[in-house]
């Protein structure tokens, strides 16, 4: 079942990267949260995919049962999630200002002023 | 600025920011045992006011707040950093996590630590970014 | 007695500058000398020991992983460095409290000069070489600021750079040096070093670690051809020459030859480096003395040519050479310490320090006329004075130089007369002749100024005059440090009359001679000069400097041309061919694809997720592709939620439920379409850019899958969740107690952004008033 996944990784991917190199600002920011998606998936991932019960020590016992989940890329992904809303809402906030400085939305007409 | 938002999303906002907010603290509270936690409970929390200040204005949302949003992101490192302390008070490495457990009348039990301390710190920072973010994007005018 | 201290004290203070400078104002100079002048009675108190071979080895662990430690050392050698150090510390800095007072940036000058004394202080005490080697750049640091000091002027910027550039990088090939050496002898300790002398010089890597440290000691002391930097750093206040760039500094060098002289030093390539460079130097610097006119270059250059005497006499390397070799280096620091106090003394009271607009100054300055000339005889090497001692030592050890003592002795004899020529020229020129009209009108030079010259030039006679006394107990230990045994020696003015004292005469003689035939002999060799020496240095070196800017710029705008998809694409470019040529070299091409295991309700999200990442690519309306990106995140949740990640699964929805608020938001002010900027053709190139880097990271998937390096740490996590995190739930035990260092790293990023976008939306700049 990685082989699906892992397709969908490379799509979002590739999607991402075609955007980030348009020259529209927007087009900028889709490519950012493709790719912050596309990276999420990977490093969930990277734990095995073979265990699918949630990461919870049941009621009653004192060590996780063998069947849970890796917690760690979970961990790893939650972070990643709530660090990439800053990311996004920061980049969406700087081209907003980029427009109304310059008015364009074409980043090559940065390079001229 | 006329109302350019229906009277029902109006009511709902009203109604749904206390649940929510009470909610979220559930959240909070049960996250070391069951789904939920700081960054869940924020989002919650923030999502309430968030809602609000859409159907009204962020001036509005702001005064149903009971800190101001810079406080809430500096109160929330505070109780951070006050966490990862503690036990350097008692000598222990930065962040060593310690417990305790009350007994409350009636057999009841509650167990604390200073991991749930921490994660309400991460609680009220999430707030404080979230809504210092989506505020300030709000007033843009 | 803690030599850490010692160090540190002298940086504490130097922190302490701007808050003391303020308070006591323009005497704050005179204070600071207490510091150098307590520390030097301390030092001197330890003499005793140290003659009785109780060295001082102390150690402090810093990084003791990589071997290095903040040791420190006290033997022979270093406390004479650190007498030299302390005691013309305290005489500068009397000298400063005069000389810098109604500098405007006086409190600066104070700090660079402390930072300079401490870190000096560390270098000479150093015990670990990489300790040694943080002092010596943090000297050549401090050095940097004081020579540009007065940086209004072009001319003091561009002196300090060079001086920056060419220590820098000495001292850049000086820790390599040390590197290897410390790599061979497995030890940065010099205590250690000075064990294992023969492995060393056993080892192949004997010649390169040899050469990289002596460029480290060459450039540090000025040796040719790197020398130029010192007459350019007189661009410094003059108590910086006095200290830095004569006393002091630039004998780092000598101290680090000496210093390693018994681990290094014996060979062949040793003795001939040294040799080579020392005899150039030697030569160059008094050649040019004799034809400059700025006081300070004259001595500059006189200071150049000691310089290389010192390091030839490190490369003779028998006992008396380093006898000699210590001896001149004391003798040295006192009269040029002295001279350049004079010169700045002179320029201070009188307004010029050019030799043709000096004159006939005896009889109004009659207490600077006497100590300079006590400092003169002392530097031409008269008796007796303990430059006459120096200069007997030096041709005895040449004299019995082993194979080659005959030219070296011719060398030393010719630097020498042109010595003496110079130091009469200098007092002459002075003092004596034709009163000249310099701008101010000439008068005794203020008592603070005159205290470091008299103090040195009565304490080189007295040194002269008693050597048993005053001179041995400070050398022999010094002596003995470098040659690593005990020495018997005796120390006097009167040698009798030998080949040695012959030698002597014919130096003053020719000297004299030279200095009467002054007029015609500058003039023919400034003509000269002219003619066949054009080449500067420093021109030279500034050529190279600009040449190499020039080309980097020329590159720099190639690769630096401003369009970020361009910087983007050339990433996305070398990292996909870099990754798929490392997947097919390590794994081959096959791949495991196991269709049937996959769940049919994985393929259609999949699928979903799949067409809406194509639809959000080629939409042109933007409410389109934002409402796609939200069906990609949901369905996302949708698998974490498979996989049993429920806290991530929860977040995202409510993550990417607040970023569809968030982009229409701002999306909403700007204009309303997505217009298409590039032509067909790079479209067509970016799609295919875009499929071999989205392929490359799914072959990665698929290739990681099967690699297990070692046991998942989240085995511990799984195990220890509740008995020692007390929560059922894993992730959230992981996320605020197993890794919280990382949740608070997280959470101050956030805050980051959330002051970012604060002060970009709220804190608009003015807008202009003409608007």
């Amino acid at each position: 079942m990685e082989i699906i996944l892992a397709i969908v990784i490379g799509v979002l991917y590739a999607a991402g990267v075609y955007l980030l190199l348009r020259r529209s600002i927007v087009k900028l920011i889709l490519g950012l949260i493709f790719f912050s998606h596309a990276t999420n998936l990977l490093v969930f991932l990277a734990g095995s995919l073979s265990k699918v019960s949630p990461p919870f020590v049941q009621e009653g016992q004192k060590v996780a049962q063998a069947s849970v989940a890796d917690p760690l890329p979970q961990a790893l992904v939650l972070t990643s999630l709530v660090i990439g809303f800053g990311i996004t809402a920061f980049a969406l906030v700087l081209i907003y200002r980029f427009y109304q400085s310059s008015g364009t939305v074409d980043f090559d007409q940065l390079k001229e002023d | 600025m006329s109302n350019p938002y229906s009277n029902i999303f109006r009511i709902a906002a009203t109604k749904l920011r206390p649940l929510l907010f009470i909610l979220s603290l559930i959240v909070l509270y049960r996250g070391h045992q069951q789904p939920g936690g700081g960054f869940i409970g924020g989002l919650m929390a923030a999502s309430a006011y968030i809602l609000y200040a859409l159907a009204f204005n962020s001036a509005e949302a702001r005064r149903k707040l009971p800190l101001s949003t810079s406080a809430l992101l500096g109160t929330g490192l505070a109780v951070i950093l006050v966490s990862g302390l503690l036990s350097v008070l008692a000598g222990e490495p930065f962040m060593t996590g310690m417990w305790t457990t009350l007994h409350l009348p009636f057999g009841q039990e509650l167990h604390l630590g200073t991991p749930v301390l921490f994660d309400a710190g991460v609680y009220l920072a999430v707030i404080g970014v979230l809504l210092t973010i989506m505020f300030d994007i709000i007033d843009i005018e | 007695m803690q030599l850490i201290r010692i160090v540190g004290v002298v940086f504490f203070l130097a922190f302490l500058t701007p808050f003391i400078d303020k308070r006591l104002g323009k005497i704050s100079g005179y204070l600071y000398a207490l510091l150098p002048a307590l520390l030097f009675t301390l030092l001197l108190k330890q003499l005793p020991d140290i003659i009785d071979r109780h060295f001082i080895i102390q150690s402090i662990d810093w990084f003791p992983l990589l071997h290095v430690h903040l040791s420190f050392y006290l033997d022979g050698l270093s406390l004479l460095f650190a007498l030299l150090i302390t005691g013309m510390g305290t005489l500068v800095f009397i000298y400063s409290g005069y000389y810098m007072q109604h500098y405007p940036m006086r409190g600066r000058f104070y700090f660079y000069i402390l930072l300079f004394m401490g870190a000096m202080l560390g270098l000479v005490l150093a015990n670990n070489l990489i300790t040694l080697f943080l002092f010596w750049e943090i000297t050549s640091f401090s050095s940097f600021l004081l020579i540009g000091f007065n940086h209004e002027r072009p001319e003091a910027r561009a002196a300090a750079l060079q001086a920056l550039l060419i220590t820098g990088f000495g001292g850049l090939a000086m820790l390599a040096g040390f590197v290897l050496l410390g790599n061979v002898a497995g030890s940065y300790e010099l205590t250690d070093l000075l064990q294992d002398g023969a492995v060393v010089k056993g080892s192949k890597m004997y010649m390169p670690l040899v050469l990289l440290i002596l460029a480290g000691a060459f450039t540090k002391s000025a040796q040719f051809p790197f020398h130029f930097w010192l007459p350019g750093a007189m661009e410094a206040p003059t108590p910086v020459s006095a200290y830095l760039h004569s006393a002091t500094m630039v004998k780092a060098g000598i101290y680090l030859l000496a210093r390693l002289q018994p681990i290094l030093g014996g060979t062949d390539l040793w003795q001939f480096s040294l040799g080579l460079a020392g005899a150039m130097t030697m030569l160059v610097g008094a050649y040019f003395a004799f034809t400059q006119f700025d006081l300070k270059k004259i001595l500059a250059y006189t200071t150049i040519s000691a310089l290389g005497m010192l390091v030839l006499l490190v490369g003779i390397g028998t006992e008396l050479a380093i006898t000699a070799m210590v001896i001149f280096l004391i003798v040295h620091s006192l009269y040029k310490g002295a001279l350049f106090m004079i010169a700045g003394a002179i320029d201070k009271t009188v307004g010029t320090r050019d030799i043709r607009h000096l004159g006939g100054m005896w009889p109004v300055m009659p207490v600077a006329a006497v100590a300079t000339f006590l400092t003169l005889f002392s530097m031409a090497g008269l008796p007796p004075f303990l430059g006459f001692i120096g200069k007997e030592v030096i041709y005895d050890a040449k004299v019995q130089a082993p194979e080659i003592a005959v030219y070296l002795a011719i060398l030393a004899v010719a630097a020498n007369i042109f010595m003496v020529a110079v130091a009469f020229l200098f007092g002459h020129g002075v003092f004596f002749g034709k009163k000249k009209d310099p701008p101010k009108i000439p008068r005794e030079p203020a008592i603070p100024l005159l205290i470091g010259p008299v103090v040195l030039s009565v304490t080189s006679l007295f040194m002269g005059i008693y050597p048993a006394i005053l001179t041995q107990p400070l050398v022999l230990p010094a002596i003995d440090a470098v040659n690593a045994s005990p020495v018997k020696l005796h120390i006097q003015l009167w040698h009798g009359l030998n080949l040695v004292f012959l030698l002597s005469v014919i130096t003053v003689t020719l000297g004299l001679t030279l200095f009467f035939f002054r007029k015609p002999a500058t003039k023919a060799l400034r003509k000269f000069n002219q003619r066949y020496f054009k080449i500067e240095f420093a021109d030279l070196f500034r050529k190279l400097v600009e040449s190499f800017l020039s080309f980097t710029k020329r590159h720099t705008e190639v690769v630096q041309h401003g369009y970020h998809r361009f910087y983007l694409m050339l990433i996305f470019i070398v990292s996909s061919l870099l990754v798929w040529y490392q997947i097919y070299h390590t794994r081959g091409w096959g791949f495991e694809a196991n269709w049937e295991e996959v769940p049919f309700y994985l393929i259609g999200i999949s699928l979903l997720i799949i067409t809406a990442a194509l639809g959000a690519v080629f939409t042109r309306s933007r409410l389109v592709a934002i409402i796609l990106l939200g069906v990609i995140g949901y369905a996302m949740a949708f698998i974490f939620i498979l996989y049993g990640a429920v806290d991530v699964a929860i977040t995202l929805i409510l993550v990417e439920t607040l970023v569809l608020v968030l982009f229409v938001m701002v999306v909403y002010h700007l204009p309303s379409y997505m217009p298409k900027y590039s032509r067909p053709t790079s479209r067509i190139r970016d799609g295919i850019i875009a499929l071999v880097f989205g392929g490359f990271m799914t072959a990665l998937v698929l290739k990681a899958e099967f690699i297990k390096i070692s046991p998942p740490i989240s085995d511990y996590f799984l195990k220890e969740a509740f008995t020692k995190g007390h929560g059922r739930n894993i992730v959230n035990v992981i996320l605020v107690d197993f890794r919280g260092l990382d949740t608070m790293g997280e959470t101050v990023v956030l805050m980051i952004a959330a002051i970012g976008v604060f002060s970009l939306l709220k804190l608009k700049p003015k807008k202009k008033k003409e608007e």
